[in-house]
């Protein structure tokens, strides 16, 4: 029943990302429409698998890497949405929605099995910080997604290729601003989901903070994103140096939620 | 030389106000704590030299990267931080503190022309009531203001949001001062305690006694596990003692992971468990090849026993669960040194479960291992932070803060009027986009006043 329902938001991921790829190359509204509905049935599902789970582990389906990918990639699904409502670009789902389905393929290379939950997790605070964690990186994602983008553009100003491609990309402007709106919204979410970490780490292991490779790396993204924040308050620093700037900070975050895990050992190398 | 005295001081206080500072401060931040998530920290020298050779040793010690949180160079970026952050508000609060409390209420032309959302337009009637009602309404009660000729009305909503940034840069230092009190008052430590024991000292890393001004005491230490075998929770029953009485309310408190204990200050956390040589007995059974019967023999660890016979027996170590080091056998077992007069010592391991492997060792004395009443200690984490609440009062300030910086915006609207002819100006300090919607609504529902 669970590994059904993952499959069926996999394989409804998959058809979204063919659409707006074939968006990419020959939008039409109807096309749009068709890939913005699968993407969304496919995140109905998604819901539906992530409840399923929740109620079948009886704990916050977010404690080993084939969930928290899953949860992950949900996410970024349901920021994209929620951006793709606010500014009407379809064509940007042809660089997130890759993003979503890339991380459900590498959630379903790992055990999917049930595990009981570690003591160190059982804690009020698993819900709120990890929800709010991944609604962060979810934000950078999709800002990563706009800034891919803004570079493609800002070559296709550069080597004056105004051809069919350009056209059908977003202006750089809306890109810039897409690219600040999921900042100010990835920000604050990083900044609370660190707060949150401090406090559930001062009732387990009676220290708010200890310089475990998890924290260090969540404190090294934010101060990234704080410098890109900053920066933009200076003129030069929007546009370009923005983009690759978030473009950094995504791959630093991607660090702080994968590598953290695979590479180092700490208290937060949960696999 | 006075002259050049104020420029070098001018100089170096523009340097703390700017922004490029700011940036580079962040960034250096950022690539410098990679270090302590590459190269260990705070392991022992010897550790070390394992994986790295002499000289690199040297090297990173003298950068002091074994312990890089705490070293004079990570240190100093972040004074400098704070140090950048209280000259970048003071140099920019007063004006904010202008624009929130002293607002411009008069749109006169270079305000106009500054504005990006202007509108002219002609009202019927009295215009000034009309939109003064309106205003309060849609947006504010309006302040009013009369000049020749003119009367000008502004109305604004949230414009305290714009503290929001300072009340963010204070809180980064209000957690930093609740950092340093928790570093010069407070310590971090640890104690092991077996059961039905008390103790009163705790240990700080390098091995610093720290006695404390009760005791605490091991009721019972459990773990229970989950089906899959898997440990699903550890609890310690702890009991205080002072003056050699139990603390009221502080009897037989269950301690389990995420759910601390705390007394004066000082808070108790689950952290590690394992097995106590101390007051444990193991039960074994001895008889003569052959003979039947045999003795009943409760012995401690390490104490030698003397059976009949002159032959001596000692427990080296035992488990509960042999698993763990041999898969292929099950139960408790314990290793002995058995000396019988004129041999040589023999060690060798008696199972519970696998009462063969005895028979085929042959010896004189056959040994049966009845298990052990084993006792557990508890691993405590202690820890006494009187800065956590300081640090904690700035977490909150700055979800507050970043509460008013990112998701609230100043929003200011004025309209002058002057003989039925309206000029409406607006702007928002976050959202351009959004407020211009906002704006060409509102105006729409005022050119539809009648």
């Amino acid at each position: 029943m669970n590994a059904t329902l993952f499959y069926v938001t996999f394989a409804l991921y998959m058809s979204a990302t063919a659409a707006y790829l074939v968006y990419l190359a020959k939008p039409s509204e109807s096309l749009g429409k068709y890939a913005r509905c699968l993407l969304a049935s496919g995140f109905v599902v998604h819901i539906v698998f992530t409840i399923h789970r929740y109620v079948v582990a009886g704990h916050t389906p977010i404690t080993n890497l084939h969930e928290s990918l899953s949860f992950f990639s949900m996410a970024v699904v349901g920021v994209f949405i929620f951006i793709e409502r606010r500014f009407k670009i379809p064509v940007l789902g042809s660089f997130v929605t890759p993003v979503a389905l890339a991380l459900m393929g590498v959630s379903s290379l790992f055990p999917s099995a049930f595990a009981p939950l570690n003591p160190a997790l059982k804690s009020k605070w698993l819900v709120f910080h990890t929800v709010v964690a991944f609604l962060g990186y979810a934000s950078f994602a999709v800002a990563f997604g706009a800034a891919i983008i803004y570079l493609m553009q800002e070559r296709f100003l550069k080597k004056k290729k105004l051809g069919g491609l350009f056209q059908r990309l977003p202006s750089l402007n809306t890109l810039d601003e897409i690219n600040y709106r999921c900042l100010t919204f990835g920000f604050p979410l990083l900044t609370v989901a660190i707060i949150s970490g401090a406090i559930w780490a001062e009732t387990a292991w009676g220290t708010y903070w200890s310089w475990d490779p998890k924290e260090t790396w969540s404190l090294i993204t934010w101060f990234v994103y704080a410098a890109l924040l900053h920066g933009r308050l200076t003129t030069g620093w929007r546009g370009k140096k923005a983009a690759i700037l978030a473009i950094i900070g995504f791959f630093v975050m991607l660090f702080t939620f994968l590598g953290v895990n695979l590479l180092m050992t700490g208290l937060h190398s949960y696999k | 030389m006075s002259t050049n005295k104020r420029n070098f001081v001018e100089s170096l206080w523009d340097f703390f106000c700017s922004l490029k500072l700011s940036i580079s401060l962040l960034i250096g931040l950022a690539l410098t704590s990679i270090i302590g998530t590459v190269v260990p920290q705070g392991s022992i020298p010897p550790e070390y030299l394992q994986t790295i050779s002499e000289s690199k040793f040297k090297l990173y010690q003298s950068l002091s990267f074994f312990d890089m949180y705490h070293s004079w160079w990570f240190m100093l970026l972040l004074y400098l931080l704070t140090v950048n952050l209280v000259s970048c508000s003071i140099k920019r609060l007063p004006r904010v503190w202008k624009m929130v409390f002293e607002p411009q209420l008069v749109m006169d032309e270079g305000l106009e022309k500054s504005l990006s959302l202007t509108h002219e337009f002609k009202i019927s009637g009295d215009a000034v009531t009309k939109l003064k009602d309106f205003l309060a309404s849609a947006v504010a009660t309006p302040v009013v203001t009369e000049t020749d000729g003119s009367t000008h009305l502004f109305a604004q909503k949230t414009p305290w949001c714009r503290l929001g940034v300072y009340v963010v840069h204070l809180s980064i230092i209000i957690i930093f001062i609740g950092a340093l009190i928790g570093s010069f008052f407070g310590y971090k430590a640890m104690v092991n305690i077996p059961e039905g024991m008390a103790v009163d000292t705790v240990y700080a890393p390098g091995d610093k006694a720290i006695k404390l001004d009760f005791a605490v005491k091991l009721e019972k230490f459990s773990v229970s596990y989950y089906n899959t075998g898997a440990p699903k929770e550890f609890k310690s029953i702890l009991t205080l003692i002072e003056n050699g009485q139990p603390v009221k309310g502080y009897e037989k408190v269950p301690v389990i992971v995420n759910d601390p204990l705390s007394y004066k200050g000082i808070t108790f956390y689950q952290s590690s468990y394992g097995q106590s040589g101390e007051g444990s007995l193991y039960h074994f059974n001895v008889s003569r090849r052959g003979g039947s019967g045999g003795a009943q023999l409760d012995l401690k660890k390490g104490e030698q026993v003397t059976l009949n016979g002159g032959a001596t027996l000692e427990v080296l170590e035992a488990t509960q669960d042999v698993r763990q080091f041999m898969p292929e056998f099950s139960g408790p077992a314990a290793k002995v040194l058995l000396k019988m007069p004129g041999k040589a010592p023999a060690s060798f391991i008696v199972f519970k479960n696998h009462p063969e492997i005895e028979e085929q060792r042959k010896g004189e004395l056959v040994l049966e291992y009845a298990g052990a009443d084993e006792k557990l200690y508890t691993g405590l984490q202690v820890a006494k932070d009187p800065g956590v609440w300081i640090v904690w009062l700035g977490c909150a300030l700055m979800t507050i803060g970043i509460y008013m910086a990112f998701f609230l915006s100043h929003n200011r609207v004025w309209i002058r009027i002057s003989n039925g002819r309206v000029v409406m100006g607006g702007t928002a300090s976050k959202n351009p986009a959004a407020f211009e919607s906002k704006f060409e609504a509102l105006v729409e529902k005022v050119k539809a006043l009648k």
